[in-house]
């Protein structure tokens, strides 16, 4: 039964099983290694009144839950009101946050619902590790907001961490950090997408840290969500719990601030846009008729991988890895446990990756007396005390 | 997909069970998905007539009974049963006390 269920994974479902919506670009933060890249709003957003019809949307097709993040998204002044409307209306909410907006208001308001779950990341065990790549303050910030939700009762919230070369010595810290909050650890891998793709050669991790991270995850995976983010591990031995495949168009999407649709997180290009659910049939059409997506849910080469014995548990990795590192698609991952991404990523020309788009980020102000040009170039939380 | 830890639990096929007042179905073709909004947890019905026993167990007796409707013959029924436990221990579904 269970290659069934696979099999009818990868020829895709009617509707996501889970979908990712980044709600705005505005972010206070500029981490390194953002995916969306974010750090203005982008004037296209989407609406309240269109943000709630794809709630319905969300609802009709049955989507159980969905990801929110962003950007920040608690910075959107409609934000509560979002949250609200998608769990009245049998969409659950798991929300990720650097954790600026969680006072001991909010902090109680969550903890009285049972549709809402909160994420608060953090990419370090201490504020040495983590603000580097999150920014100064952005550790104390995150562990105000936990102790925040600590203090209003809220139990099994959970703290998401990218891991990175500087962090994979920290993962029993983390999971104390968790444990002293009764929250629950979630670890993902890092993307080389959106800022990520500039910096991803200097934060992924070490091969000899690539296995003690494995080890970890067989130690304790049963206590630790991970996304199923690191089924490329799986060729060093056992496959790790989940789903190990990559589900992109297949069960997964995301839906980005402006509407527009991409296969996956991770993989925010104009290659793996699918459509925008402004389009005609909104995002319904999208998910079922979108011709990348068809291409995506048909049965895939393994290309040079499928020689491998580990290609069963990898699966040739993640599609936007190989893509924003300059490998081909069909070939193997640029963090392959085998070492076999080592050779072609050492022979991607320097400048020829895609470059991510579209960037939001942040200009760092560099001209005295250079006002904004737009109202969204100001910092989304000037706007929203 | 693991097929380790199978545990049947306090699961018992001949007593009265019912889907958890918090549980969302959704149909597919292989079976169905499930999920728990206060667990958060997501499940897959492998096969269409385990969906049917679930969807059945509101009004049936006990569960084996619903299985019966469902068409499962008994040489399955072990298969089913283990699912079914699986279900119950993840509080799914849940013991139904008389009405």
């Amino acid at each position: 039964m269970t290659v069934t269920l696979l099999d009818h994974f990868e020829r895709g479902l009617d509707a996501p099983i889970c979908l990712t919506w980044e709600l705005t670009y505005a972010c206070n933060l500029s981490c390194t290694h953002c995916l969306s890249s974010s750090g203005r709003r982008d004037p296209r957003e989407l609406t309240t009144a269109e943000c709630m019809s794809l709630i319905d949307t969300f609802e009709r097709m049955q989507i159980f839950y969905v990801n929110i993040g962003g950007g920040e998204p608690t910075v959107r002044s409609d934000f509560w009101d979002l949250v609200d409307y998608a769990t009245a209306h049998h969409v659950g909410v798991k929300f990720s946050t650097n954790g600026v907006k969680i006072t001991p208001a909010i902090a109680t308001r969550l903890a009285g619902s049972d549709y809402v779950d909160v994420q608060i990341s953090i990419d370090g065990a201490t504020a040495e590790v983590n603000d580097p790549i999150r920014g100064s303050g952005s550790f104390a910030t995150a562990i105000r907001a936990m102790d925040n939700l600590a203090a209003a009762g809220m139990r099994g919230f959970k703290i998401s961490v990218v891991m990175t070369r500087h962090n994979i010595g920290q993962l029993d810290a983390f999971k104390a950090i968790a444990d002293s909050y009764d929250a629950q650890l979630r670890i993902t891998r890092l993307r080389p997408a959106g800022r990520g793709a500039s910096t991803w050669h200097d934060l992924h991790p070490l091969p000899e840290q690539q296995r003690v991270l494995y080890d970890w995850l067989v130690a304790n995976g049963d206590h630790v969500l991970t996304g199923d983010s690191f089924f490329h591990l799986g060729a060093y031995g056992d496959a790790l719990p989940g789903l190990n495949l990559c589900g992109a168009g297949r069960v997964v999407c995301l839906v980005d601030p402006v509407g527009d649709v991409y296969a996956c997180p991770f993989a925010i290009h104009e290659q793996f846009l699918a459509g925008n659910v402004r389009g005609a049939g909104g995002f319904e059409a999208v998910w079922r008729d979108s011709e990348l997506f068809a291409e995506l849910r048909s049965p895939q080469t393994g290309g040079a991988c499928t020689k491998c014995s580990s290609y069963d548990a990898c699966r040739g990795g993640c599609m936007a890895a190989k893509f924003f590192t300059g490998l081909p698609l069909d070939g193997p991952d640029p963090e392959c446990v085998k070492g076999h991404g080592e050779l072609p990523l050492a022979a991607v020309p320097a400048g020829s990756t895609p470059r991510p788009s579209p960037d939001h980020s942040r200009a760092v102000p560099i001209t005295i007396g250079r006002r904004p040009d737009r109202a969204c170039d100001t910092s989304p939380l000037t706007a929203i005390s | 997909m693991s097929t380790k830890r199978l545990d049947l639990g306090g699961f018992d096929l001949d007593c009265a069970w019912e889907l958890h007042p918090s549980v969302a179905v959704r149909p597919e073709r292989f079976g169905a998905l499930l999920y728990h909004f206060g667990t958060r947890r997501l499940s897959f019905l492998k096969t269409p007539a385990l969906l049917d026993a679930v969807q059945r167990l509101d009004s049936s007796e006990s569960a084996r009974v619903a299985l019966g409707g469902a068409g499962v013959s008994a040489a399955e029924t072990p298969t089913y049963e283990r699912a079914l436990a699986g279900l119950a221990a993840t509080d799914m579904i849940r013991r139904r006390t008389a009405a």
